[in-house]
């Protein structure tokens, strides 16, 4: 299929999807339980909140998490920096497969303990081959094994995010900085981004979170890291949480073999632009127009 | 490690990558930060540098060290001077290319290591060793591409510190040694998965 007929073929498809996505979007209504409170359930959309409504949003939310979980926690609003376009590039020739990234990003993400969800899957993959879809997350054997290579994979925050646009209800949107964010308080679980992201980087909250009050992460943000609730899309936000207050992601400072680097690609002197500029990198299924800011490269 | 052909070009992604146009700019950013002094970058000193471990231990278990210069150099305590022939380091395993002892080490003086050209190092200075023949992955290392780091990308808000090469390297074998990988997720529904 070449470019322009497989780009013909997703918006055809969203068309389609946007139909069935109205009905769907209606059904929470008729299922509503008692587990959303009143305020939360009534709550508008992030984008349209003014500050002083978010901050009881905010206050209600750090609440409830002391309530459910018994852990003091901050919720913040954290907004993009002027300026600033987040790029992450991954070194295919360093990455030995360890899962420290998977794992960094399970704690500091306020992920479920019971699944170990993470918004990172490591793939083993065959050397000389590069597909995705043959790649195994279930190996258990130690690293790494000299005929494979690794990949990690995480949201790409693609500029031209399929995610965002089959959303029935714009509960999930790209910010200023290229980061893809989900309201969760908005998301009505359709899973339809799911579906639509090539990268299978979303994932679907199926139970309510368990994680011990010890464990949860308390610097949190609104629209990254803080306790979802079930039934909801989220997703790698870049830690958005750190990474808007110019720290570096937890994925990355746990790698052990300093295979990523992460940065603004519009700073010509930052880590990543010398990268762009200076190793051949490459982006997964570039066929399908969706330009992700997650490079690929190989050393040499 | 033998690259799978690549996909696409570097040149379109970049270009892509640094245009500052997007779909949908989304609510306002924040407050923008000043242009400023920058936070410093340190590099990680490795402890076990020019210090040799002992099968002794001390309450906590941690293997109590004697300096190099204990009993190398011009100011070896002479009761115990290294002399000549004398058995000592029995556990050095050397792998790394088909170097000597001597392409690093200095063997007029066993506490200090030197270079092809001459010039002498301190063991603190590893990595000036490194760099003289792994000159590639040095300049990588430098512009921030091989090694990590740790604290800020954002060295406007925070401070960061860097690994150095022997944090991940042993000097005498440094080739990664093969570790067991942490537990992965048990995600609904993809294949390899349950
Ligand atoms: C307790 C005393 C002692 C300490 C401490 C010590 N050495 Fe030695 N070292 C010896 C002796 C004894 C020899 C053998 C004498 C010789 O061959 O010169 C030796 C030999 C060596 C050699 C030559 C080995 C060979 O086979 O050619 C090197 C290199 C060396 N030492 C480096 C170091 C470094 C680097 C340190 C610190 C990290 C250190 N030593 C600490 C006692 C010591
Ligand atoms: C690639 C350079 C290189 C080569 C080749 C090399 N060494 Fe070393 N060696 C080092 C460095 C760097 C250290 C300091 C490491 C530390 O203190 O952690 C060191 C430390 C030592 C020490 C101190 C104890 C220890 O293990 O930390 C001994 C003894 C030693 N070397 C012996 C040898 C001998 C014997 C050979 C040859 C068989 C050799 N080295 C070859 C770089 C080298
Ligand atoms: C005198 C030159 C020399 C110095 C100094 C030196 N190396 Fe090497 N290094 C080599 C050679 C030669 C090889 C083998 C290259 C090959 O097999 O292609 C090598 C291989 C390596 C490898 C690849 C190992 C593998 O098998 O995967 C690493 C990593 C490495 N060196 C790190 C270091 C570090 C860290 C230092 C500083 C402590 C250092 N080297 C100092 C010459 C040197
Ligand atoms: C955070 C850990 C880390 C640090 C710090 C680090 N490296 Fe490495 N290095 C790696 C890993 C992982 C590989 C891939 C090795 C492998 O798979 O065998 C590697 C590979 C290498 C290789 C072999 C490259 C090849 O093509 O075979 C060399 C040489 C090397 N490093 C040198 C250095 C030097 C010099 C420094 C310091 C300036 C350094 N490294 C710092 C982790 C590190």
């Amino acid at each position: 299929m070449d470019d322009t007929s497989r780009r013909d073929a997703l918006k055809v498809g969203g068309a389609t999807l946007g139909a069935a996505a109205f009905a769907r979007a209606l059904a929470p209504l008729t299922e509503w339980e008692p587990t959303t409170s009143v305020d939360a359930f009534l709550q508008r959309h992030y984008k349209e909140l003014d500050p002083a409504e978010l901050g009881t949003i905010l206050r209600r939310l750090e609440d409830e998490t002391l309530e459910d979980y018994g852990a003091s926690v901050s919720i913040e609003d954290v907004r993009p920096t002027p300026g600033v376009r987040f790029g992450y590039a991954l070194n295919l020739s360093v990455c030995i497969g360890c899962r420290r990234c998977a794992e960094a990003c399970h704690q500091e993400n306020n992920h479920d303990r019971p699944s170990h969800q993470s918004y990172i899957r490591v793939l083993e993959i065959d050397k000389g081959s590069i597909d995705l879809e043959k790649g195994r997350t279930d190996y258990d054997h130690a690293v790494p094994r000299g005929d494979k290579f690794y990949m990690p994979v995480q949201c790409h925050q693609c500029d031209n995010a399929p995610c965002v646009k089959v959303c029935p209800v714009e509960a999930t949107w790209k910010e200023a900085d290229g980061i893809v964010v989900v309201d969760y308080n908005w998301c009505i679980g359709c899973r339809y981004c799911e579906a639509a992201c090539p990268y299978h980087a979303r994932r679907f909250n199926w139970e309510k979170p368990e994680i011990p009050a010890e464990e949860v992460n308390p610097d949190q943000a609104y629209l990254s890291n803080r306790v979802r609730p079930a039934g909801v899309m989220e997703k790698c936000t870049f830690c958005l949480h750190r990474t808007r207050k110019g720290k570096l992601p937890a994925c990355l400072e746990a790698c052990p073999t300093g295979a990523r680097v992460f940065g603004n690609v519009l700073d010509p002197d930052s880590e990543i632009r010398w990268v762009l500029e200076n190793k051949r990198v490459f982006v997964l299924k570039e066929d399908l127009g969706t330009r992700p800011r997650f490079f690929y490269y190989f050393d040499g | 490690m033998s690259p799978p052909p690549p996909t696409s070009l570097g040149a379109i992604v970049f270009l892509a990558a640094c245009s500052t146009e997007f779909a949908d700019p989304g609510r306002e950013v924040g407050p923008a930060v000043a242009d400023g002094a920058a936070y410093p970058t340190e590099v990680h000193t490795p402890t076990t540098l020019g210090v040799v471990d002992t099968p002794l231990v001390d309450v906590n278990g941690t293997p109590i060290g004697v300096a190099c210069a204990t009993c190398h150099g011009p100011d070896a305590d002479s009761a115990w001077a290294a002399r000549p022939g004398e058995p000592f380091h029995t556990g050095t395993e050397l792998d790394h290319g088909d170097l000597a002892c001597d392409a690093c080490h200095d063997p007029a003086d066993r506490g200090r290591l030197h270079l092809a050209d001459g010039r002498s190092l301190e063991l603190g200075d590893t990595m000036q060793l490194c760099a003289q023949c792994h000159g590639p992955k040095f300049t990588t290392w430098q512009n921030g591409a091989h090694g990590g780091m740790n604290g800020y990308w954002d060295t406007r808000r925070g401070p960061r510190l860097r690994n150095h090469c022997v944090d991940c390297h042993a000097p005498h074998a440094p080739q990664i040694a093969p570790v067991t990988p942490m537990p992965r997720a048990h995600d609904r529904g993809l294949h390899g998965e349950e």
